[in-house]
């Protein structure tokens, strides 16, 4: 056993962590909770991408660093901690590339992957449906084979990253006369094809990050097939293991964390500094805890990926635990802020920026999106606990 | 970075977890429980046997040279099985202590007999203040040509009935601050002066009352330097707190296997009633809380065992466990029903340690503290 990390891996750290704060000194961005879904900067993901920090895990042959996926949770650590906007690359980063490793033809490793690799990939994830959420095998949106060509026709919501989006992964039904799970594949495609239609849906902070998307008669060539006809289903699973997988299920508003410490050593009542109200510290401390027990469980996540398994169980208890440390961390701030809490980003005398009520409101959404926290308990019970069937 | 265990760890927790099941039945805890000793001399050997006792002590002291970290894997079984007696106050918290900051002479003449299972020790540190802050301690031991006196109480004292040693913390310096005049002495257990009341307590241990009057200590029982016992009673408890959190996770370890058993087991409504999602995401929740209780538990124990810097870490190990235990153990009794809250089942055994374990050491408040202060609050 052993907690700490190899001097590479520490070297990385400090070198990731130096070009965020150059970055933030040279007033290129300001950091911001929710940064990673919400911040849209073609150019810092262009710099991200010019160091090698897109595609860190993949192998050497196409085109990644072949590198540890302690490496990437370092990586993504840090780019949490500063909020920085990584929104650009993060989903193809994240999961599509790795999945094009996994399941994609020499062909489409070979065209798709550089264009994820230089961070020109602004990926929608096209999964949930008005009527397929967390039954997401119950979905209608229809591919249907035409020559070389499948149409699409049908609708996506709650779509991530669909207003900036220049490709999307779309899954769709193959065959409507199978059972559900076995008529699904996967397609991944640009959207600058004719018939797709996107609607934001504005949410509830007043941001718009997930997106009605519609598609109506959309030719899309068959090499946009992603692995099996068919068998997307069962690839969506192992995907959906990756995308619950790292650190943004933990550190997704941890700028207001820092923020939040900082405001109470600074801000006096009644003649002290906030911070040395046993009531404060008892409840700063207590976040501090519970962020370090869910640093562990996101480290080991990484460390099962090393060993070359997917993290099923895994990720789905890290994600829950982690976005539920999320949503308190976020209450907690408002509530020690007080009648202050409720100042928005827009305010006059808002403190923080007004991260608190931001993330306060943007947090209720975490531990629905990629699995809510109900599903994740499910895949708990049945593939960790092996409690019989439902 | 790697959290698996080594091939030798694996093996020291599978013999544990077997001899202990083997050893300890419940209706052995139960019988060592309701007795006056309070464990099993003829155990006792043969655990020492085992090699046990010198596990985390060098081998010229008759110990086999393992790690903390190992120790604490150790106690993370007899966690699991319940092992009552005095197995913790006499490694963890005499032995480890003598082998850390004991002179030359000290350790030669205790830590053989320790490893052999000869000696029982334990710590005498808290008093009717209940605090492990500096200033719960008013035993004083004042100088009287080549003794020291000691007279006080000290209440919460493990085992002290059978105790042959106890580490006594008592204040030698009445004008010092509340953390500058505090020496540790090696006390005989027998020493005249010496008298204890065994508590009743909520895991059925033996807690003592020791009261001492006038007790007769020879100069060379110090432990450390004089006046400057302080830091090492705050190493002591630091040790403590995370051997404490290894138990504590086997012991929610088991709370957890036995409850989803149960939940495979018992039918309602013609089902298993782990079968229903209401019951499926309680052990969920459980399991999250037992995994994360592990996961900051061995960073401690690792950071102890390398002697690397780990007060933000043990603080954040205890405070979790204690509160951690607390919620397993709620949904562990609300999976079992009426059949848990039976003094015949098993899980009692759980409930009442978990308990125990919570205050002992820290509770989650003392260690929160401790957590503002690393982080510079």
């Amino acid at each position: 056993m052993d907690f700490s990390l190899s001097e590479g891996q520490e070297k990385f750290r400090q070198e990731v962590s130096d070009f965020l704060e150059g970055e933030i000194k040279q007033g290129l961005w300001q950091p911001s909770c929710d940064a990673w879904i919400m911040g849209h900067d073609p150019e810092f993901t262009k710099r991200v991408s010019q160091r090698g920090w897109i595609g860190l895990t993949w192998p050497k042959e196409y085109g990644g660093q072949g590198l540890s996926f302690i490496h990437r949770l370092i990586l993504t650590e840090e780019m949490l901690r500063y909020g920085a906007p990584a929104a650009c690359h993060w989903f193809a980063d994240r999961q599509i590339g790795g999945a094009i490793v996994h399941y994609g033809t020499d062909e489409q490793k070979k065209e798709l992957l550089p264009i994820i690799l230089k961070g020109e990939a602004y990926v929608g994830l096209g999964m949930s449906e008005p009527d397929a959420g967390s039954d997401l095998a119950s979905l209608k949106t229809k591919a249907t084979e035409d020559g070389d060509h499948y149409i699409i026709d049908g609708q996506k919501t709650w779509t991530s990253g669909g207003s900036n989006m220049n490709w999307i992964y779309l899954v769709a039904r193959t065959d409507p006369d199978a059972p559900k799970h076995r008529g699904i594949s996967e397609f991944f495609f640009e959207t600058s094809l004719p018939g797709i239609n996107v609607v934001p849906i504005v949410d509830i902070t007043g941001g718009v990050h997930f997106n009605e998307v519609f598609f109506e008669n959309v030719r899309i060539p068959k090499t946009c097939l992603i692995g099996e006809k068919n068998k997307g289903f069962y690839q969506i699973l192992n995907q959906l293991d990756y995308e619950r997988s790292g650190m943004e299920r933990l550190m997704a508003n941890y700028p207001l964390f820092e923020a939040l410490i900082k405001y109470t050593k600074e801000t006096k009542r009644q003649g002290k500094p906030l911070s040395e109200d046993k009531l404060i510290r008892s409840k700063l401390a207590q976040l501090e805890i519970e962020f370090e027990i869910g640093r562990l469980h996101m480290y080991r996540v990484a460390m099962v990926m090393d060993e070359g398994r997917a993290p099923n169980w895994e990720s789905s208890m890290s994600k829950a635990y982690g976005t539920a440390f999320e949503q308190r961390l976020a209450s907690t701030a408002i509530e020690i802020l007080g009648l202050y809490g409720q100042l928005s980003p827009q305010s006059p005398r808002a403190p923080m920026q007004g991260m608190a009520y931001h993330s306060y409101l943007s947090s209720k959404g975490y531990s629905l999106q990629a699995g809510t926290s109900e599903i994740l308990k499910n895949i708990l019970a049945s593939r960790k606990l092996e409690l019989p069937n439902q | 970075m790697d959290l698996v265990l080594s091939e030798e760890q694996e093996m020291l927790k599978t013999m544990a977890r077997d001899f202990l099941a083997d050893k300890f039945p419940k209706t052995m805890v139960k019988e060592i429980e309701e007795g006056e000793l309070g464990y099993s001399p003829e155990l006792w050997k043969e655990m020492a046997g085992l090699g046990w006792m010198g596990l985390a002590l060098p081998e010229k002291y008759g110990g086999s040279d393992m790690s903390f970290l190992d120790l604490g894997l150790l106690l993370e079984e007899m966690g699991r099985a319940c092992l009552p007696g005095p197995y913790f106050s006499t490694v963890v918290l005499g032995g480890l202590p003598i082998l850390d900051i004991g002179s030359e002479e000290q350790k030669d003449e205790y830590l053989p007999r320790i490893a052999s299972g000869e000696l029982v020790f334990t710590l005498a540190l808290t008093e009717p203040s209940a605090s492990y802050d500096a200033d719960g301690i008013e035993t004083k031991a004042e100088a009287e040509g080549a003794n020291y006196t000691i007279n006080g109480t000290k209440l919460f004292v493990a085992d002290a009935h059978i105790a042959d040693y106890m580490l006594v913390a008592a204040r030698t310096d009445a004008k010092a601050k509340a953390e500058e005049g505090i020496t540790i002495f090696i006390v005989e257990g027998k020493s005249a002066g010496i008298s204890h009341k065994v508590l009743k307590t909520i895991a059925n241990d033996k807690l003592c009352e020791v009261v001492f009057k006038g007790v007769k200590v020879p100069k060379e029982n110090i432990l450390g330097e004089l006046n400057k016992g302080w830091p090492e009673v705050k190493k002591i408890i630091q040790r403590a707190a995370v051997a404490k959190c290894c138990e504590m996770v086997g012991c929610i370890q088991q709370a957890l296997d036995m409850t989803v058993d149960y939940a495979k087991e018992r039918k309602q409504y013609d089902r298993p009633i782990g079968s229903f999602q209401v019951i499926q995401h309680y052990c969920a929740d459980m399991a999250t809380d037992v995994d994360g209780t592990r996961l900051s538990t061995y960073q401690a124990a690792w950071r102890l065992s390398q002697g690397l810097p780990c007060a933000r870490e043990v603080a954040i190990a205890k405070a979790w466990a204690g509160e951690a235990c607390q919620r397993v153990m709620a949904l562990a009794h609300q999976i079992h029903g009426a059949i848990g809250v039976t003094i015949d089942h098993d899980l009692q055994y759980y409930t009442r340690r978990a308990k125990a374990a919570e205050v002992s050491f820290g509770d989650a408040s003392f260690h929160r503290e401790a957590v503002a202060q690393e982080m510079g609050l």
